[in-house]
């Protein structure tokens, strides 16, 4: 680390007493897995929506020799992911990677990675609206009562509704789960395809929404499952087209506008790993088409 | 730097001893960094055995236990010391480097810190309410030793069954916090410059 990043700054820009206020609400996160624990968020020097929450819990939970990487909706070249990630390279002195199965602290903002993560990894979601049941209640006392007492029915009312009118469950982002058995949350905007990767995986996945103050924790090898119903059971659904660079047809796509004429593509949402993928293909002489 | 900004001026301190002075985090931010990412490792892994030695405080508290205290009390969380600790050097060094209020009411305790039998029973400390789980004491106590035998454990963090050599005879103690589930305190064990962490999500079995 340089003797810049030292002078200018506390060790990842917060101050130590807001670190130990954040690092003791990780802990309660993870102790309680899918509960939302309140915390005192502070003035990041970025506009919220741009991940406060998450910046603040990567901040607290990031050593010198980390090695970072951050994505937006799958992409780590998009003007957000490159300023929190000058961020973290300035305040902490810590390396950047584009690559997923190198980073140890990954943050995500409405994407898992592809590439399976491993236990020593940490996932850290940027979340706009922690509260699962908020659309379906504005109030704070009334959803907190609810988390209490495991009352979900309305969750499930919301879902079943969207059966009745689109014949199948048409929530296809932020698809509420339940997690080791017995609290129900939001896994941030992901879309409902990355929701499978979110059960007994093995790395340490944190949530933190800054405008919200709240934070949330899922521990590896914990349960996650998606609401569902016994006939319309839970799907993690994708566009079903292939990869337009790599071929992939097990990957999250998105579809982009190529040209004026309206002509578009799809391709996968995470770059790192088709990029990976567009290598192996070209080292083995694969063509993707 | 050194010590949380809460702490008092040692100048104002002239009882403080040199020990009640010394042992703190050399480089307070990086120590810290390293130290809590070993909390939450072990918190996030129930059994799993960490290391922590940045930070040394007067005996009987373990290395292990001291920075886990710098890392985690000011002057906003409660401290409850058990019998065991609460000797003149260690409530200096807790003063000094901490500025953590001591509480003698378990149930308002953030942390509490002792041995086992002087902290006394689980009920007594603060268990989270039915709106907010997390308002719980976290509790540190030292044992005897740390290896990974005994006592089974599975649960959130852990892939299928770990194992912490707890003594047989808090097994109750350790289930009843379980089955109290959202609510509940939280452990971490140290010994020497060992820790490891037992949420109230881990089921506790006799090994
Ligand atoms: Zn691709």
């Amino acid at each position: 680390m340089s003797t810049l990043v030292r002078e200018h700054y506390n060790f990842a820009y917060l101050d130590e007493h807001t670190k130990r206020m954040i690092r003791r609400a990780l802990l309660k996160g993870v102790a309680i897995p899918g509960y939302q624990v309140p915390f005192a968020s502070r003035e990041m020097p970025m506009p919220y929506g741009w991940g406060t929450g998450g910046v603040q819990v990567s901040a607290a939970c990031m050593v010198p020799d980390d090695r970072v990487k951050v994505i937006d909706q799958g992409a780590d070249d998009t003007t957000n992911a490159i300023s929190i990630r000058k961020f973290f390279e300035r305040t902490a002195g810590v390396a950047l990677t584009e690559r997923t199965a190198e980073a140890t602290l990954i943050q995500t903002r409405h994407r898992i990675p592809e590439h399976p993560l491993s236990e020593g990894q940490i996932l850290v979601y940027q979340v706009p609206i922690p509260e699962p049941l908020r659309f379906l209640e504005p109030r704070e006392t009334e959803t907190r009562k609810m988390h209490a007492l495991s009352e979900y029915g309305l969750m499930h009312v919301k879902l079943y509704e969207d059966i009745s009118q689109h014949g199948e469950i048409a929530t296809s982002y932020a698809y509420p789960a339940e997690v080791n058995g017995r609290h129900v949350f939001d896994p941030s905007p992901i879309p409902k395809f990355d929701n499978p990767k979110l059960d007994n995986a093995p790395a340490l996945q944190l949530f933190g929404a800054g405008r919200e103050q709240r934070i949330y924790a899922v521990p590896p090898y914990t349960r996650v499952r998606s609401l569902d119903f016994e006939d319309y059971p839970f799907v993690a659904a994708r566009a079903e087209h292939q990869c337009a660079l790599c071929g992939a047809l097990h990957t999250y796509l998105d579809e982009v506008i190529i040209d004026d004429e309206g002509g578009r593509m799809f391709v996968c949402s995470d770059t790192d790993y088709c990029n990976e993928r567009q290598q192996a293909n070209q080292e083995t002489g694969n063509d993707a088409g | 730097m050194s010590g949380p900004l809460s702490a008092p001026n040692p100048t104002t301190q002239p009882t403080a001893s040199s020990e009640a002075l010394s042992g703190g985090f050399a480089d307070a931010s990086i120590d810290s960094a390293y130290a809590f990412r070993t909390l939450l490792d072990v918190m996030a892994r129930p059994g799993l055995i960490g290391r922590l030695a940045a930070a040394k405080a007067p005996a009987p508290a373990s290395v292990s236990m001291a920075t886990a205290l710098l890392t985690l009390c000011d002057s906003t969380t409660p401290l409850f010391l058990a019998a065991s600790h609460a000797t003149p050097a260690l409530k200096d060094w807790i003063a000094f480097h901490l500025g953590a209020p001591l509480t003698n009411n378990p149930a308002e305790a953030v942390f509490a810190a002792g041995s086992w039998d002087s902290l006394g029973e689980v009920g007594r400390f603060a268990l989270g309410s039915d709106d907010y789980p997390d308002r719980s004491t976290t509790l540190l106590i030292e044992t005897e030793h740390l290896m990974n035998e005994g006592l089974r454990l599975t649960g959130p963090g852990i892939a299928t069954s770990t194992a912490l050599s707890l003594p047989q005879h808090w097994l109750p103690a350790l289930q009843a916090n379980h089955r109290l589930y959202p609510q509940g305190v939280d452990f971490f064990f140290c010994f020497g410059e060992a820790i490891a962490a037992l949420p109230r999500s881990t089921l506790v079995e006799a090994g």
